[in-house]
């Protein structure tokens, strides 16, 4: 069971930043994994008094709080336009609307779990953390750094026109998902990330080009690419097996979603 | 700590722990129809309104109410009354246990989805799991009490 010794409702970030330098301490999400656990929490820090709970869209950026509600991001119209409904698609199938009512954007990306619909989604956006001291740090590296005692303050997703699209394969609906694939096409280039193998969600290089130029090859170029990326993840993206899939089986979904995700992006529908 | 909010309407003033969360909480105050049925964040039955969004009372701490408005079934008996008898004349439910999240969300759902299709209502409620039936029931009820409230005249369901 979780233990709270001291509850917090901050005043502004200094104060609460300065709560979160000891180790014991602990700023709330949405607490709906927090929760799960038997931790013992010195002093609970509730950021839910500043005002970050919106999306704010500008003409370079979306600026969303940490502590927004997934659900509000799903139902966002700003940010399903701009990502072709990607958004939601990546956030309607966790759990049920009660529980996204609740879990924040904050709480998900700073935890960088696994699991992560949601860090599957915003890798692959052109995104940033921005953290109360160490600022602006794209999404990408954040997701690789170790956890320290900085706040997650905003999430921003700046509006580089893109086509994304997102999947994830489930072994029944509100699960855990059994692994996750987002792709986008940024620039002409084309991108994918994968999550829930079943550890953090990464993007997947290409070292040998062949996604480079993707928007403006030709419909069998396309085609082309996208086998031949999708058999390169397949063997390139590190995958384990744990209680819900083996590793045999999510190396095949990678390829699979893989190449459903990049015909998505390049207007060749998603079968196959 | 101090807790002020209102419950099902009434302005309370209450004590609670820093850990305690909003189910327990609420049960202690004698709202019984809220309930822990899975401890996993799960299966919606301990749904309650905060500030009018349907959410996880099992997930919520009891502090985190301050200021708020909390709705339970208590506090919707006419409405759940009316959409009960709905799911009755499906013969919806079995043993019941899950009715109370489940006609929590339910009335969620009509204050905000306007018209919804047989698909988002089954998505709107996914969070909420029976493990007697296959939902074709309530899926049948709701799709009946909405065609009732809709005869009722436009924004009966608003109320």
């Amino acid at each position: 069971m979780l233990k709270i010794r001291n509850y917090v409702k901050a005043a502004d970030l200094a104060e609460a930043y300065e709560l979160n330098q000891k180790k014991t301490a602990c700023v709330l999400g949405g607490m709906v994994w927090l929760k799960m656990g038997n931790r013992s929490v010195s002093t609970a820090i509730d950021l839910s008094g500043l005002g970050l709970d919106t999306i704010r869209e500008t003409e370079e950026e979306f600026v969303i709080g940490c502590m927004t509600p997934l659900r509000a991001l799903e139902t966002d119209e700003g940010l399903n336009a701009f990502t072709g409904g990607a958004m939601r698609e990546s956030l309607r199938h966790i759990v049920g609307v009660q529980f996204r009512n609740c879990a924040t954007v904050g709480g998900s990306i700073f935890g960088r779990y696994g699991f992560s619909d949601v860090l599957t989604m915003f890798l692959t956006l052109d995104s940033y953390v921005e953290m109360y001291r160490g600022g602006r740090i794209p999404m990408e590296e954040f997701a690789s750094m170790k956890r320290d005692r900085d706040i997650l303050v905003n999430v921003i997703v700046r509006k580089r026109p893109l086509v994304c699209a997102y999947f994830s394969q489930r072994n029944t609906a509100t699960d855990f998902p059994v692994l996750t694939c987002g792709a986008s096409l940024m620039d002409g280039n084309a991108r994918v990330v994968i999550g829930a193998r079943p550890s953090r969600a990464m993007a997947v290089q290409d070292p040998g080009g062949i996604l480079t130029g993707f928007g403006e090859m030709t419909g069998e170029q396309k085609e082309k690419a996208a086998e031949a990326f999708a058999e390169y993840a397949f063997s390139a993206v590190a995958v384990n097996g744990n209680m819900r899939a083996s590793g045999e089986y999510r190396a095949l979904l990678v390829k699979v979603l893989t190449k459903r995700a990049l015909r998505a992006v390049g207007g060749m529908g998603n079968e196959g | 700590m101090k807790v002020d909010f209102w419950l099902n309407g009434v302005r309370r003033s209450e004590e609670a722990q820093p850990d305690t969360l909003l189910l327990d909480f609420l049960r202690s105050r004698g709202c019984y129809s809220v309930k822990r049925g899975c401890e996993t964040a799960n299966c919606g039955l301990c749904t309650v309104l905060l500030d009018g969004k349907p959410v996880l009372s099992c997930s919520v701490l009891a502090v985190r109410a301050d200021g708020k408005k909390v709705v339970t079934l208590e506090g919707l008996q006419k409405e759940a009354e009316e959409f009960g008898a709905f799911l009755a004349d499906e013969g919806a439910e079995q043993c019941g246990f899950c009715n109370p999240g489940f006609v929590m969300n339910v009335l969620a759902m009509m204050k905000e989805l306007e018209d919804p299709t047989e698909e988002e209502i089954q998505e709107y409620l996914a969070g909420n799991l029976c493990r007697c039936s296959g939902f074709a029931g309530q899926t049948r009820g709701i799709l009946n009490y909405l065609r009732y409230k809709k005869s009722q005249g436009k924004g009966a369901s608003k109320a």
